[in-house]
């Protein structure tokens, strides 16, 4: 008896463990899984708006000056420039994403949490930021002012 | 047979019942090394005694407090206006936080200055190099919290610091962010972390920590060790801890003071549509790391500055947590001068850094 035991234990055992173990990983999976998927937050429906048509009229910025306004939900900054020139960019900064103001003092745009500065072509000119600011093109209709992407 | 006072028979149906004589019979057995690095043992305990008052006072604010975008920074204003010492909670809150860290950071460097690391201390090592990261997540969730700008723009900044790692980046961003930008979404998910998660994992790994501790007794240093003339020690119970208790009562009599006489501020609602403020700066445990990153030109060898230095950061993070595990020479109970000189080097990097931090002109 002992020895027809021992003669071929181990199939049937390796297939018990084996079967034990996939479904304890079977269980591990399908408690992980879905708890996982559950932390990721689902996909907003990003702005599809290619333009917007900003709540400002063209007389209500003054020249040398910045504003922040919403493009979709991001930020963006319109800036009258001392040659009343109106420019608008992104207002999320490149670095770690603080959102940027128009400096008068230097006619340059800075963002406060890294010290990164911006010509008025939105180039990263000094500070840590690795990339241009993204620009947007700026029409004047009337007493409208429209701010678009470029494509 | 003498007639037991009504404590001692309180005590000893309790004992019947739960076996509590033994740890009364292990507090007497135990003993605490005196030498010149003694003072160092009181930093561990005031720690824990500081995390016992951010739990009692932060389960107290949450009768209050209110985890949504629209109404986080209102109830928290609420709280320090109308309700009947609401200031004084919150600012306690804050304060014991701000000191815990603090008596954390030195407890860390004077373990790693003695080498009290050493095996088979390492496990206790690694526990407390993880409640550090535990207690720096605490604070950078807590602060989000009450909703106000500075809160906003620093967890903006922390969160995309996440962002700039590669291949996992954007995935890391989106959980902690709970979306692509820094919402409500986002406080929801901070407020789960600081409220419930970490307090269960920091209580777990307090009690290991602890564990490990009464396990292996008190580390006595290398120097402490081989110094000539009879080793002395003090019993832990009631001298050690008598003296500890003095310890818990000063600080809380600083706590009480900071609280008292620089009450936490609120500062303004957050408001995601408008520009960083000038001045913005981290908690002050974060701003060497803010600092440096702030330091770094746009592009390092050929990478971006701040995915250079969040690589930095790292590598140091890692070289700490492995310290007992590189440090050969001390594990084999020499001495090993060049780990006491990268510890110098550190704590000094981090003390210039967050100097600076604080005096150069954040507008230049």
């Amino acid at each position: 008896m002992a020895d027809s035991f021992s003669t071929k234990p181990t199939p049937r055992r390796k297939f018990l463990d084996w079967l034990l173990g996939t479904s304890v990983g079977g269980l591990a999976a399908a408690v992980l899984y879905p708890a996982t998927r559950y932390l990721i937050p689902p996909r907003a429906g990003e702005s599809s708006a290619a333009t917007v048509t900003l709540p400002l009229k063209p007389d209500d910025i003054a020249v040398n000056t910045g504003q922040i306004f919403k493009f979709g939900n991001r930020a963006g900054l319109l800036i009258r420039t001392s040659n009343n020139e109106l420019k608008a960019f992104s207002a999320t900064c490149t670095h770690l994403g603080c959102i940027v103001r128009y400096r008068p003092d230097l006619g340059e745009i800075w963002c406060a949490c890294h010290n990164g500065h911006f010509d008025l072509n939105g180039r990263n000119v000094s500070g840590p930021p690795p990339a241009p600011l993204e620009d947007f093109t700026v029409n004047v209709r009337g007493d409208q002012i429209v701010v678009g992407k470029r494509t | 047979m003498p007639a037991m006072s009504n404590f001692a028979r309180f005590y000893a149906w309790l004992d019947a019942r739960t076996g509590v004589g033994a740890l009364g019979k292990l507090a007497k057995k135990k003993d605490v090394p005196i030498h010149r690095h003694t003072a160092w043992y009181y930093l561990g305990g005031m720690t824990a005694f500081l995390f016992l008052i951010q739990l009692c006072t932060g389960l107290l604010l949450l009768f209050y407090y209110r985890p949504s975008a629209g109404e986080a920074y209102e109830s928290v204003q609420f709280l320090m206006a109308e309700v009947q010492f609401g200031w004084l909670i919150r600012s306690i809150h804050s304060w014991a936080a701000n000191l815990m860290i603090f008596t954390l950071f030195l407890h860390l460097f004077t373990v790693l200055l003695v080498k009290a690391y050493r095996p088979p201390r390492d496990l206790t090592w690694f526990s407390g190099v993880i409640l550090l990261a535990l207690a720096l997540a605490f604070g950078f969730t807590g602060y989000l919290l009450p909703w106000n700008e500075l809160a906003y723009f620093a967890t903006r900044v922390g969160t995309q610091i996440a962002g700039v790692l590669p291949v996992v980046g954007n995935f890391l961003l989106r959980v902690l962010r709970g979306g692509e930008d820094v919402s409500g979404a986002t406080l929801t998910r901070f407020y789960a972390i600081h409220v419930a998660l970490l307090p269960i994992t920091t209580l777990a790994l307090v009690g290991l920590h602890v564990v490990l501790v009464q396990r292996h007794g008190m580390s006595i240093p290398l120097q402490a060790e081989s110094a000539k003339g009879p080793k002395r020690s003090m019993p832990f119970f009631p001298n050690f801890l008598l003296r500890d208790l003095v310890g818990w009562l000063a600080a809380l009599a600083i706590l009480a003071a900071l609280a008292a006489f620089i009450p936490a501020e609120l500062g303004t609602k957050a408001d995601p549509f408008a520009s960083a403020p000038v001045g913005i700066k981290p908690e002050w445990y974060f701003m060497f790391m803010f600092q440096t990153l702030k330091m770094l030109p746009a592009h390092i060898l050929g990478i971006e500055g701040e995915l250079f230095g969040v690589l930095a950061f790292g590598l140091g993070g890692l070289f700490l947590f492995l310290v007992p595990v590189l440090d050969r020479k001390s594990a084999a109970g020499e001495r090993s001068p060049v780990f006491t000189w990268i510890a110098v080097a550190m704590i000094a990097f981090i003390i210039v850094m967050t100097i600076v931090g604080y005096t150069v002109d954040p507008s230049a």
